[in-house]
C-alpha cells in the first residue's frame, strides 16, 4: 500500500544512492501512516542540509528555513495553532551545532513538537566536515589531524535538561525507527529521535556495518522514567543503546500554559481584532 | 523669590538609580494632566540600577508640549551631585528647590534663585529617605495647584497592588510634601500662571511604547517573540501585560536569531507576528530577515535604536541604525521602513506595518529610539476604529501553488490547516510550489517576481508633512525622532521663510520627496547621528544635498531651543 505522504508530484531525490536517509524517510511515511493523522494538519520543518531536504519528499506542508533554526519556527508554529501536528527534521550540524542553543531552550521549553535528527556525525551537504557527534580522531578536509573536540551527545544533554522523550534509532532498522517515531509523536510534550545514519560518501567510519556492531535495542526489563538509568545508558559509548530511553510526563507543555489560549481555544488565525477591548486600553491611558 | 510667568514651565528632577525617579515621572505627569495641564516628560539614566545619577525632565504648560528642552525653569536635585551633570543648563533664570546642603555652595553664593525645601527633614517625618521621590511629588504638586484630593488618589491609585500600609506611607508622604509646596504659594514668594483647559483631563497620556504598542494591537498582533535589549524591552513588557486580555502569545526567546525564526514560523502558521530589539540585537536577525525576503514571509521588526557600534550607550538615544536596517539581509528582497516621530505616527504606523506586510507579504521595520520610546505626553484621541481586519489569507485547495506567479508580484497566501492545499515554503530557490529548483528560468523569474512587490509597495508610500510655509526659502528636513524639536525649534525661531519637512516613511520614498527639496533655496538636514545617513539617502534618491547638518550624537536627544540657536547662526550667515 503506498502511502498517503507519498508526493503526488515527480521528485528528483538529491541523495546519494546507498545513503541511511533513505531508509529514514521510509521509516517516517511508515510512522506517519500507522498514526491516526489528519494530513492536511500535518507540517515539517527542517533546516538546511542533506537530511533538510526530507520535507522535500514527502507530500506534507512544510517550511525549510534557515540552517540550525528549525526549533524555533517549528515551536512557534504549534504556540500558533495546536490543531497542527509538527515535526523538526534536520541533521547532527543542523540541531546539534548551528541550532544548538535551541536545542538547549526547545528542551527546557517543551513544545509538543517531535524533533527527528538525521546523526551522520559528519556534514553531508558541505561535503565532510566534522559534525558536533563526529568521533575524536576522525579525519576530515579540515580536520587533518582528526577531530579533538569531545564528541556533542545529545542524548546525554537532553537527558540532564529532563526532556520529556528521548529515543534513538537505528536507520538500518526501518520497523523499529517507525515504530520509535510513532512513540515520539504520539508523546504529549517535546521528543527527541536522534537517529543513527549512515554517510556513504563522507563518513568511511561510521558504516551501516560499523552501527550494527556498534548498537543494540534496549529490552523490555529497561525502566525509561528512570532519569540515572537513563543518563547511565545514554553516556555509555562502546555501544549505542537504541529504544525509547529516557520519558518524563511531569513537565507543563509549552502552547498549554500560554496566556493567549486562558480563555480562547482558537488557533492565532481565526481570531479577530476586539475593537471594544482596544477602545476599553485606549480609555484606561486617559486617567 | 517669584517664578518667571511663564506659561511653559521646564522642571528637571535629578536623582540615584533607585531613588525612585520613574515613579515620580508617571504620578507627576498623570497627575498634571488630570489637573488639566499640558504634560511632557521624558527620563535620561545610566545603564546601572543603583547610583550614578539619573534626571526625568517634566514641561507644565499651557499649550501642547511634546519635546524636552535645554532649559531648565526649576531644577530639583534629591541627592549630592545631583548637580554636576547639569552646570551648562542651570542659569540665573532657573530657580534651584530642595535641601540646602545638596545644592552645590557655588550656587547659593552667586545668588541663584533658590527656595529651600527640608526634603530629609520631610521624609523623616513620613517614614525614612525612601520616600523622599514622594515628598518631591507633593511638593510639586502643591506648588501647581492640584487639588489635594486628587493627588491623594492618584497616589493610592499608583499603589494600590501594594500592601496597605506602604501605601498610607506613600500617601501621608505626598501630603507632607503637598502642605510645604502650596505653602510656598504666598504673594510674593511664588506663583504659577499656567492656564488650564478641561478637555485636556480626558486625553490620553502615552510614551512611545504605548504608541507602537496600541497601533500593533489595533494591527492584530497577536505573537511577540524577543530577546531584551534596551530600549525595546519597554515594547516586549508591554505586549506581556497583555498577552491575556489581548490574546498575544508572548516569548522571551534564548536570543534573536530564535526570535525572528518564532515570529516567521507563526506567521507561516497564521499569527500575526512582532519582533522587537535594538541594534545589537537585530545584527543577529538578519538572516531571519532575509529568509523572510525568499519564502516571502510577512514580518513586523520594531528596532528601538540606541548608540553604538557595539554596546555603545545602551540607555540613551540615536538615529544611526536606518542604514543598517536599509542594508541587512542578504540577496535582493523588498522592505518598508517606517519611522515616527509623534505618539500619533507610533500608533498609526505600528498599525499601517501590519497591514503592509501582510498584503505584500515582506519585512516591514518600525525604526524608533530611546527617545522616541521613553518620551510621554497627552494627546487627543486617536483613530481606534481603524482596527485591520482584513486579512489576507487565502483557503487552499489541493494543487494550491504557494509561489504561483501574478501580475503584482503577490501570491495568494495560505497558511497550513486551512483549506486542502500544501504550503510548501523554502529558503532555497524555489519553483510557484515552493519545491527546490536550480532552474535559471525558474530563478529568474522568481527574483522578478519578488522584486515587483517592490513597485506595488510605491504605490502606497506615505508622503513627508511639510509643516510651515508652503513659499519657505529654507527647509529643515528630518526622519523619526527629530519631529518635535524641530517644529518648536521653527517655532521659536518665528521665521516665515522656513519649514520643516518630516519623514515617517523613510524607505521606500516618496516621489515628491525631490519637488519639496528642488524648491528650497537652502537645505539643512537635521539627524541624531554623526554622518547623516538619511540625508546620504536623499541624495541618492533626489540628487539634492544639503548645504548645512545639524548633527548630535552625544547620546542626547535633540532640544528645541538648541536646534533653534545652531539654525539661527547658519541663517544669519546667510542673510
Ligand atoms: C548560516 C549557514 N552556515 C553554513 C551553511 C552551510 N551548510 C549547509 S548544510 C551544512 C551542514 C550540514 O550538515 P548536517 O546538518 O549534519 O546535514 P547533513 O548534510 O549531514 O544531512 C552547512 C555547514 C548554511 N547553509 N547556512
Ligand atoms: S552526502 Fe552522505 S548523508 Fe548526504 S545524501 Fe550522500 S550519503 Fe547521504
Ligand atoms: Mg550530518
Amino acid at each position: 500500500m503506498s502511502s498517503v505522504y507519498e508526493p503526488e508530484h515527480e521528485i528528483d531525490i538529491a541523495w546519494c544512492p546507498g545513503c541511511g536517509n533513505f531508509r529514514i524517510i521510509e521509516a517516517v511515511k511508515a510512522a506517519l501512516d500507522q498514526l491516526d493523522l489528519d494530513p492536511d494538519k500535518v507540517v515539517f520543518v527542517s533546516g538546511i542540509g542533506q537530511a533538510a531536504k526530507t520535507p522535500q519528499y514527502l507530500n506534507v506542508h512544510y517550511l525549510n528555513g534557515l540552517h540550525g533554526r528549525s526549533l524555533p519556527v517549528a515551536t512557534a508554529i504549534k504556540a500558533t495553532n495546536r490543531d497542527l501536528m509538527v515535526v523538526a527534521e534536520s541533521g547532527d550540524g543542523c540541531m546539534y551545532g548551528e541550532g544548538g542553543n535551541h536545542f538547549i531552550h526547545a528542551i527546557r521549553r517543551n513544545p509538543d513538537i517531535t524533533n527527528i535528527v538525521h546523526n551522520n556525525m559528519v556534514y553531508g551537504l558541505t561535503k565532510g566536515q566534522a559534525s558536533p557527534t563526529s568521533a575524536r580522531g576522525f579525519v576530515t578536509p579540515v580536520q587533518t589531524l582528526g577531530v579533538s573536540s569531545e564528541p556533542f551527545n545529545p542524548l546525554s544533554v537532553a537527558i540532564a535538561l529532563n526532556a520529556s522523550f528521548v529515543g534513538r534509532a537505528f536507520a538500518g532498522d526501518v520497523e523499529q525507527t517507525a515504530q520509535i517515531i510513532v512513540s515520539a509523536i504520539n508523546h504529549k510534550g517535546y521528543a527527541l529521535v536522534d537517529i543513527l545514519q549512515n554517510c556513504v560518501s563522507f563518513n568511511k567510519v561510521n558504516t551501516y556495518q560499523w552501527y550494527k556492531e556498534h548498537t543494540y535495542y534496549l529490552d523490555e526489563s529497561y525502566n525509561p522514567t528512570d532519569r540515572d538509568a537513563a543518563f547511565s545508558k545514554a553516556v555509555e559509548e562502546d555501544k549505542f543503546a537504541l529504544g525509547i530511553l529516557y520519558i518524563n510526563g511531569q513537565n507543563p507543555v509549552f502552547e498549554e500554559g500560554l496566556a493567549a489560549y486562558a480563555e480562547n481555544d482558537t488557533p492565532l488565525y481565526m481570531r479577530g481584532i476586539d475593537l471594544d477591548r482596544i477602545r476599553a486600553l485606549m480609555d484606561s491611558m486617559r486617567a | 523669590m517669584v517664578f518667571k510667568p511663564g506659561d511653559d514651565i521646564s522642571i528637571v528632577i535629578s536623582g540615584q538609580a533607585g531613588q525612585g525617579l520613574q515613579t515620580l515621572e508617571s504620578l507627576l505627569t498623570r497627575i498634571f494632566k488630570l489637573s488639566g495641564y499640558h504634560v511632557y516628560s521624558c527620563s535620561e539614566f545610566m545603564s546601572r540600577i543603583r547610583g550614578g545619577n539619573n534626571s526625568t525632565q517634566i514641561r507644565v504648560s499651557s499649550r501642547r508640549v511634546a519635546s524636552c528642552t535645554k532649559r531648565i525653569d526649576i531644577f530639583v536635585p534629591i541627592h549630592q551631585g545631583a548637580m554636576e551633570r547639569f552646570h551648562d543648563r542651570i542659569t540665573h533664570e532657573t530657580v534651584i528647590l530642595g535641601q540646602k546642603d545638596i545644592v552645590e555652595s557655588r550656587y547659593l553664593e552667586q545668588g541663584y534663585a533658590f527656595i529651600e525645601i527640608p526634603l530629609k527633614e520631610l521624609s523623616g517625618r513620613a517614614g525614612g529617605a525612601v520616600y523622599a521621590n514622594l515628598i518631591m511629588t507633593g511638593v510639586l504638586s502643591g506648588l501647581f495647584y492640584v487639588e489635594r484630593q486628587l493627588m491623594e488618589d492618584e497616589v493610592g491609585r499608583f499603589f494600590s497592588g501594594a500592601d496597605n500600609k506602604r501605601t498610607q506611607g506613600d500617601i501621608l508622604a505626598a501630603g507632607i510634601g503637598y502642605e510645604a509646596g502650596s505653602s510656598l504659594l504666598k504673594p510674593g514668594q511664588a506663583s504659577i500662571a499656567i492656564e488650564r483647559a478641561d478637555d485636556v483631563r480626558h486625553e490620553l497620556l502615552m510614551n512611545g511604547i504605548d504608541a507602537v504598542g496600541m497601533g500593533g494591537l489595533a494591527g492584530g498582533c497577536n505573537f511577540v517573540s524577543a530577546y531584551p535589549m534596551s530600549p525595546s524591552t519597554g515594547l516586549l513588557v508591554f505586549f506581556a501585560r497583555h498577552a491575556a486580555d489581548s490574546g498575544v502569545v508572548v516569548e522571551q526567546a534564548e536570543d534573536e536569531i530564535s526570535a525572528v525564526n518564532m515570529a516567521l514560523g507563526s506567521w507561516y502558521a497564521g499569527g500575526r507576528a512582532l519582533i522587537t530589539t535594538s541594534g545589537g540585537g537585530y545584527a543577529l536577525m538578519t538572516e531571519g530577515v532575509s529568509l523572510a525576503g525568499c519564502i516571502e514571509s510577512p514580518l513586523v521588526i520594531h528596532i528601538g535604536q540606541r548608540p553604538g557600534p557595539a554596546t555603545g550607550l545602551p540607555t540613551r538615544t540615536e538615529q544611526a541604525d536606518l542604514n543598517l536596517v536599509l542594508y541587512s539581509g542578504h540577496g535582493e528582497f523588498p522592505r518598508v521602513i517606517l519611522a515616527p516621530g509623534t505618539i500619533e505616527q507610533g500608533f498609526f504606523l505600528a498599525r499601517h506595518a501590519f497591514y503592509l506586510a501582510e498584503k505584500y507579504q515582506v519585512p516591514v521595520f518600525i525604526l524608533t529610539d530611546q527617545h522616541y520610546l521613553e518620551s510621554r505626553y497627552n494627546v487627543m484621541d486617536l483613530d481606534e476604529s481603524m482596527v485591520l481586519d482584513q486579512r489576507y489569507i487565502v483557503k487552499t485547495e489541493p494543487g494550491y501553488k504557494r509561489y504561483a506567479l501574478t501580475q503584482s508580484g503577490v501570491s495568494p497566501r495560505g497558511i497550513p490547516g486551512f483549506g486542502g492545499g500544501r504550503v510548501r515554503a523554502d529558503s532555497d530557490e524555489h519553483d510557484e510550489h515552493g519545491f527546490i529548483t536550480e532552474d535559471a528560468g525558474v530563478r529568474k523569474s522568481m527574483v522578478e517576481k519578488r522584486l515587483k512587490k517592490h513597485d506595488a509597495l510605491c504605490d502606497e508610500i506615505l508622503p513627508p508633512v511639510l509643516i510651515g510655509p508652503q513659499d519657505y526659502q529654507c527647509l529643515l528636513v528630518g526622519w523619526g525622532s527629530t519631529f518635535h524639536a524641530a517644529k518648536e525649534a521653527l517655532e521659536i525661531l518665528g521665521r516665515d521663510d522656513t519649514a520643516f519637512l518630516h519623514f515617517s516613511q523613510v524607505y521606500p520614498l516618496a516621489r515628491e520627496a525631490g519637488q519639496y527639496l528642488e524648491r528650497a533655496k537652502k537645505r539643512i538636514i537635521i539627524e541624531n547621528n554623526a554622518t547623516s545617513q538619511f540625508g546620504t539617502l536623499l541624495r541618492q534618491y533626489t540628487g539634492f544635498g544639503f548645504d548645512g547638518r545639524i548633527m548630535k550624537f552625544d547620546g542626547t536627544p535633540f532640544m528645541p531651543d538648541e536646534v533653534a540657536d545652531e539654525l539661527r547662526s547658519m541663517l544669519l550667515k546667510e542673510d
